[in-house]
């Protein structure tokens, strides 16, 4: 990947330059703002919001909104605060990251060293099945979880974010097993190695890299999933992103911008802080992944 | 005798492992996604309303729907936010990446700052421009307290300008990523055919114009690919920001298609409406993979 690293060949004269630094600021200053918004807010007593002051610095810092948030909010019917949710998005990510992440290794192997008729259209079946819109599997999902006694569960959640998680996955693992030379596994195989040794022994301590994309974006993708979360969850499933709406959409009493701000920064740090940690290495999988094609 | 058996079973189990793994995966697949599409197209056919029943009814939950104004706000409103969203993350992703190319000090801090919105839910996005757009406490109160009394900015309450409240926060959310994208198109490009250009006189204008952006035709397909089938799926944000208002002024297709299925109990209906954006996504995914795929072999 040396082009990668190159820069561009073109010449920029003094002004456009600080034009270039301008537009650029600004920019950053766009995406920054929601942040700021969420931050400021969140440490300032509700009258400082309402009072106009959404913008400003808080002049009364207090970690009252963040507490509340936490562990007293009203969510639904019960002020648990966002905390019991926060334990039900984990309970749910880990195993369905874990073996989504896994079966993805699994498949990619399959797919890329031990080719066979009609490979191709089997994966691309399972490509396809990454970008349907879900609402075309709400309703026999909703039936299949009720039928297997997995409805309202952690557990229903976990096979549903598997199943249309693998595709992905699956890519990832298949793309970047393709440039791992098969003629190791080959050699293996004449050695007398069985078809898990040789993943294990070959392909495995290789697949750091890949591993890692899949972890983050898999982990990204689940927790910040809505849509299974609403339509599947039973009352002590909720999923942190559906709690979250519930409390931000309450109608009742008094609307609580700070505690609304500190509960949306909650849902956030999790993957705000995958990606701020790990953000380097998922682009710098994707990249040995994508060496060929 | 039995050792080679044994040794027959064994070699046997090896060349069938491989699909042998694949397969929990495989069957996982084609229920779940294709049984359940199969399904779901059926009961657009049905007079499923609570619960699904089977009685045909052929196409009338498709005549019903495309006389229903609930659907049509939906696709009006779909076609302004895809046509926007798309043709402004494009061309704010490729300009952004362009200026980023120019060899600019902390660009690993700016490309940080632009990309993270990507790794926030919608539904934390939502809330957060739900609460700077509302005329009543965000940036319309904002300004008429610093004293310019005559601001008004009340898009996200106006049924005209409420779907461009979404545009804007979609926006924010995704353009960073496109252009991560062209960055990535950018720093692919050749520059040995751009300095030869250079020499024959070719301003940076059309250095960018005849050579660098038609090199990133591949960058542009996989951005309005990615692009189109998010918009199509938009769901999260607009319950978030809008709820799908005010009235129904910022409904889309997948709003559309999960209100009529879980709370107005219309499920033919509601099956119909899942079966058109299936569709529709096909339409613009199955080209894109099937040349994909084919390039690689």
């Amino acid at each position: 990947m040396s082009v990668a690293s190159q820069d561009t060949a073109i010449r920029t004269g003094r002004v456009t330059r600080t034009l270039i630094y301008l537009v650029l600021l600004l920019f950053a200053l766009f995406y920054m703002l929601p942040l700021y918004v969420m931050v400021v807010n969140s440490v300032k007593p509700l009258n400082e919001i309402t009072g106009g002051g959404m913008m400003n610095l808080p002049q009364a810092f207090t970690l009252e909104p963040w507490a509340k948030a936490w562990s007293s909010a009203q969510i639904g019917v019960d002020p648990t605060g966002l905390q019991p949710y926060f334990w039900n998005s984990i309970k749910m990510v880990v195993p369905a990251v874990a073996i989504s992440t896994v079966l993805g290794a699994l498949n990619g192997y399959v797919l890329t060293k031990w080719r066979f008729k009609g490979d191709t259209i089997l994966f691309g079946l399972m490509l396809f099945a990454c970008f349907i819109p879900f609402q075309i599997v709400l309703i026999p999902m909703a039936r299949m979880l009720g039928l297997i006694g997995l409805a309202g569960t952690t557990w229903g959640l976990v096979l549903v974010h598997v199943v249309y998680g693998i595709g992905f996955t699956t890519l990832y693992f298949r793309n970047y097993y393709a440039v791992f030379p098969t003629e190791l596994v080959r050699a293996a195989q004449i050695d007398g190695a069985g078809f898990f040794q040789i993943f294990w022994r070959i392909l495995l301590p290789s697949s750091g890299p890949i591993a890692v994309v899949s972890i983050i974006w898999q982990f990204t993708n689940i927790w910040n999933d809505f849509l299974f979360g609403a339509s599947f969850a039973g009352a002590d499933s909720q999923p942190m992103t559906v709690a979250l709406n519930n409390l931000v959409q309450s109608s009742t009493g008094v609307k609580e911008y700070n505690v609304h701000f500190a509960g949306a920064i909650l849902a956030a740090l999790p993957t705000l802080l995958v990606y701020i940690v790990a953000g380097r290495y998922f682009v710098r999988g994707l990249m040995a992944g994508s060496v060929k094609g | 005798m039995a050792h080679t058996a044994d040794t027959d079973f064994k070699t046997r189990l090896q060349s069938w492992l491989p699909k042998l793994v694949l397969s929990p995966s495989l069957a996982m697949v084609l229920v779940f996604v294709y049984g359940f599409i199969l399904f779901s197209v059926y009961l657009s056919f049905t007079d499923s309303r609570l619960l699904p029943s089977y009685g045909w009814v052929g196409l009338e939950n498709y005549s019903k729907l495309w006389r229903l104004s609930h659907w049509e706000i939906s696709l009006t409103n779909m076609g302004i936010f895809a046509a926007l969203y798309i043709t402004i993350c494009t061309v704010l992703g490729l300009s952004l990446a362009i200026f980023l190319d120019q060899k600019i000090r902390a660009e690993g801090l700016i490309r940080t700052i632009y990309l993270y919105p990507m790794a926030l839910s919608f539904i934390v996005t939502g809330t957060a421009w739900k609460w700077f757009l509302d005329p009543g406490i965000g940036l319309e109160n904002v300004l008429q307290t610093w004293g310019w009394t005559s601001f008004e900015f009340d898009w996200i309450k106006d049924r005209d300008f409420a779907i461009y409240t979404v545009v804007l926060a979609a926006v924010w959310q995704t353009s960073g990523f496109v252009m991560a994208m062209f960055l990535a198109g950018l720093r692919g490009i050749d520059n040995e055919i751009l300095k030869a250009a250079q020499m024959d006189g070719a301003s940076n204008w059309n250095l960018y114009r005849r050579i660098i952006i038609p090199q990133l035709r591949p960058a542009f397909l996989s951005a309005f690919v990615i692009l189109s089938h998010l918009a199509i799926k938009t769901f999260d944000l607009v319950i978030a920001l809008t709820g799908g208002g005010p009235g129904r002024a910022t409904e889309l297709p997948a709003t559309f298609m999960y209100s009529y299925t879980f709370t107005r109990n219309q499920m033919g209906i509601g099956a119909a409406s899942a079966t058109i954006m299936l569709m529709t996504i096909a339409a613009i995914m199955i080209p894109y993979l099937y040349a994909e795929l084919r390039e690689k072999k």
